[in-house]
């Protein structure tokens, strides 16, 4: 039979950079592939070639072993190839069905439509009310509403880009249910993702891409995913190293009931956020995203000050009345999760970048004048202990890749000595091998003293370092947990919005041991 | 197949310098086929408001007296622009300064002294700020847009204008005429050069430029001017309150626009007229685009904008062209200016129309608002 997608040396090139060179391989029918590579290994400019956003300069795509040439998302939809991309395209303020409505070539009459969701719905055991609004629905039901949408048209190859990046453990379990059983009916999969395990538990095969080509091409159940990693990255994986000190049982920070509305339009609200950090601690919190994680993070660093109750303290001073750059200077360092635009200014040099948040801390102002010298010296200085790819100080932070900025911005938080440092997804879209960088400091920092919150979705990470984490759903954040001898299932139920220890004794009896 | 915008990689900084003085070219070509298609020599209408004038000593001295009000609210305004707060209330904030500068010069006609006219530029500049700290506390307090507070109010404050011309302040030994009494000799703005129009604010239009410019360039105040106008989230990020930053924004360019005004009641004036207002904070705005925002290119551009002005005067009496002639000109350079700038920072190309995309996401362009606007 012939492979339901065969690509032969597919390149594609933009100014400056081979994004895809001589690319080939084939998808069967009915098979899950996995195609795997870190950030800006080519994988989305690849799915892009094949879903038609963008056209491949040179090779050849076969669909069912004919020749085709896909110039648009309209053409591979009606070749029989669906997508669900990671970031979705739903309107918050409009119901299920009508966003499904909306995203379709030619939707049919509202009750036909209602009748095929439904069928759907059914045939894969999804659960979903079309007629609910967006904005009330989890990210796990949201993704749902683009996996209907692809499977109206009855693919026969679903690309999938990351899917579980926001989904709990749970919804993960189910997602990769309804892709077995697609896969059973002979729609092919390709599923995109730098998951290792994920991929082992799913996947009969594996395309890894690095710089752009093909490097391998295996079967990742016969793979471990140390193996699978380094193929990934092209060398060897370094563990963590452990940290010197020890917690030493003061708590930096505490926080107090802190209650705060949500950023408008749909934000969530903070209700009685509570927990405390002890010095050389790194405190995680885990949650799918939009669960007020953005509002944790602009209450602590003094972004957004009209709380509704509650009070910070740091090394038993009270902070909560203190404005962004006063805390500052009793030592909280904040680093929110999106870097350009937030945590950097992309159309300014590093140096002044460093003066961003470094100022006070570093004395890169006085009176009221920068001093261009020292705030030179200090980014240079981050440069070099962050081993930052840069030309230097005067690089304008939009030259630098994420990775990079990422460990720079880092670096400048880190090296202000902190006495806590809260950041959010410290290693979201960064390579591993910054990634393993970007750990190791905040393990190190931890090590002399600094008590760290990590606020993160990736739940893998914060289980690889953390020593306690809570997980936040709704606003609401849980008991602080252990991270020895957690119950992964148990974090999962919190995550998905599962509350109160009467429910779980099984769970709660784990994490006691 | 259809003519679409697509962003450059990295926009050309010589580009960036080059577009202002391209605009100006495009503004004389395109002004003189203008004229001749409406009957006049279109090339000698260029010729007599661009160049003639700079080989005139006298006119020179109209310039630079026409240009230093221009560059004084042009830097104030470009300080606030820089910070994406559109003040364009600039002609009402130069009145009210004038007024206010205009109030102390008549309870003062008895008096005598030196502590007089810098009373006066003092009142002028509160006048300024007061005007603009209404759009201000609209937009920090109830988000009011500052474009069409700070633009109404340019109305209120001719009216306020024609009311106290016509009525309080009208001057009891002027023939029933709208004006006020004369201003004193200690209430009239020094020459600088002697024997010249050359009065005081020219230099000090010069070195607030100047000033402006280094404190932009080094102080901390300049650097948050810069990031919140670059990215106000990293500038919440950064301890800038976005309240601060308009309150600042607002205040300098109505100071400086104040500061205008007095200079100029008490320096060319010498007395408050209905005819004060001359559009001077209307024409600011294209100085300062045309000097990119930046104080030493706002000096070069009200230069060129102050040559409107003057060659538009001799061009009336020259060759009969109508009185709107300079602002024609304005609006074109004006024009261009944007026109070139786009440009900079787009390239045309000839493309075929996306063949229909029902899903955003699948579109380039569209992808990320509307992913953003649609995932928590």
């Amino acid at each position: 039979m012939a492979p339901r997608l065969q690509l032969s040396g597919i390149t594609k090139r933009f100014p400056g950079v081979v994004a895809n060179e001589a690319v080939s391989f084939s998808v069967a029918p009915g098979e899950i592939h996995a195609l795997l590579g870190e950030n800006g290994a080519g994988k989305s400019t690849l799915v892009k070639i094949i879903y038609g956003v963008q056209k491949a300069d040179e090779g050849e795509i076969a669909f069912d072993g004919h020749a085709v040439s896909i110039d648009s998302p309209r053409e591979a939809r009606a070749l029989g190839i669906g997508m669900v991309f990671q970031h979705f395209s739903l309107f918050e303020a409009m119901t299920v069905l009508e966003n499904i409505a909306l995203g379709m070539d030619n939707p049919p009459p509202r009750r036909e439509l209602e009748t095929a969701v439904r069928d759907v719905l059914e045939t894969y055991k999804l659960t979903l009310d079309p007629h609910r609004y967006v904005h009330t629905l989890s990210v796990g039901e949201r993704q749902r509403i683009e996996i209907v949408r692809a499977l109206l048209q009855r693919p026969k190859l679903l690309i999938m880009d990351e899917p579980t990046s926001v989904l709990t453990p749970q919804e993960v379990e189910q997602l990769f249910d309804t892709l077995r059983r697609l896969a059973s009916e002979g729609c092919s999969i390709l599923y995109i993702s730098h998951k290792l395990h994920e991929i082992k538990e799913l996947c009969e095969s594996a395309t890894i891409l690095r710089g752009g080509k093909v490097v391998a091409t295996c079967d990742p159940r016969a793979e471990s995913t140390r193996s699978m990693a380094e193929l990934m990255i092209g060398g060897s994986l370094k563990d963590l190293a452990p940290r010197e000190g020890e917690c030493s049982g003061a708590n930096r920070l505490v926080v107090e009931a802190l209650s705060m509305a949500g950023e408008p339009p749909f934000g969530t609200s903070l209700a009685d956020v509570s927990f405390a950090v002890r010095a050389g601690e790194i405190f995680g919190i885990a949650g799918v995203a939009g669960n007020g994680q953005n509002e944790l993070l602009s209450a602590l660093s003094g972004e957004r000050a009209d709380y509704e109750g509650g009070a910070i303290t740091l090394d038993d001073t009270p902070i909560t009345r203190l404005s962004v750059t006063g805390r500052r200077v009793a030592g909280l360092a904040t680093l929110p999760e999106e870097r350009n635009g937030h945590a950097a200014v992309p159309g300014l040099s590093l140096a002044e970048n460093a003066i961003l948040s470094a100022r006070r801390r570093k004395g890169l102002v006085s009176g009221g004048i920068i001093r261009a010298g020292a705030a030179r010296r200090f980014a240079a200085a981050v440069i070099d202990a962050f081993s930052v790819k840069a030309t230097g100080p005067a690089a304008s932070a939009a030259s630098l890749s994420g990775g990079n900025l990422q460990k720079f911005v880092m670096g400048r938080e880190i090296m202000q000595e902190p006495a806590v440092l809260v950041v959010s997804q410290p290693t979201w879209g960064v390579d591993a091998g910054a990634a393993s960088f970007i750990r190791q400091a905040m393990v190190d920092l931890a090590g002399k003293g600094t008590a760290i919150v990590v606020v993160s979705q990736d739940l893998d990470e914060l289980l690889e370092f953390c020593d306690r984490m809570a997980v936040i759903n709704g606003g609401h954040l849980s008991d602080a947990m252990e991270v020895k001898g957690i119950s992964v299932e148990r974090v999962g139920l919190l995550m998905g919005g599962v509350h109160g220890e009467a429910d779980h004794p099984p769970a709660t009896a784990e994490r006691a041991a | 197949m259809a003519f679409v915008l697509e962003p450059r990689r990295e926009p050309s900084r010589a580009m960036m310098l080059a577009a202002p003085v391209i605009a100006v070219g495009l503004t004389l070509v395109v002004g003189a086929l203008l004229f001749t298609l409406l009957g006049h020599n279109g090339a000698l209408a260029v010729y007599e408001i661009f160049v003639r004038p700079l080989f005139n000593p006298y006119r020179w001295q109209d310039l630079l007296v026409k240009a230093a009000p221009l560059a004084i609210i042009a830097t104030g305004l470009a300080i606030g622009f820089r910070a994406n707060v559109w003040n364009i209330g600039a002609e009402g904030q130069y009145i009210l300064g004038g007024l206010a500068g205009t109030g102390i010069a008549l309870a003062t006609l008895d008096l005598d002294g030196g502590w007089v006219l810098p009373l006066m530029v003092v009142a002028g500049v509160v006048g300024g700020m007061a005007w603009a700290a209404v759009p201000a506390f609209l937009k920090t307090r109830m988000n009011v847009n500052e474009i069409l507070s700070s633009l109404m109010l340019n109305y209120v404050a001719i009216q306020l204008l024609y009311y106290l011309m016509r009525g309080p302040w009208k001057d009891p030994m002027g023939f029933n005429f709208p004006q006020t009494a004369m201003f004193s000799a200690a209430q009239t703005l020094p020459v600088a050069v002697p024997g010249t129009l050359i009065h005081l604010g020219i230099p000090i239009a010069a070195a607030l430029a100047l000033t402006a410019w280094f404190l932009i360039a080094r102080s901390i105040t300049g650097f948050q001017i810069r990031v919140v106008g670059l990215a106000p989230r990293a500038a919440r990020y950064g301890g800038f309150r976005q309240s601060s930053t308009v309150w600042l924004a607002l205040m300098v360019g109505g100071g400086m626009a104040g500061l205008a005004g007095i200079l100029e009641a008490s320096g060319p004036f010498g007395q408050m007229v209905p005819q004060f207002p001359t559009g001077y904070g209307y024409t600011a705005i294209i100085v300062a685009f045309l000097g990119r925002l930046n104080p030493l290119g706002i000096l070069l551009a009200a230069l060129v904008l102050a040559l409107t002005y003057v060659g538009g005067e001799s061009a009336q009496t020259a060759l009969g062209l109508p009185s709107a002639a300079a602002g024609v000109f304005q609006a074109m350079m004006l024009f261009f200016l944007l026109a070139t700038d786009i440009l900079v920072r787009y390239r045309l190309a000839w493309r075929r129309p996306a063949a229909g995309h029902p899903l955003p996401a699948a579109g380039q362009g569209a992808t990320k608002t509307r992913a953003e606007a649609a995932t928590a």
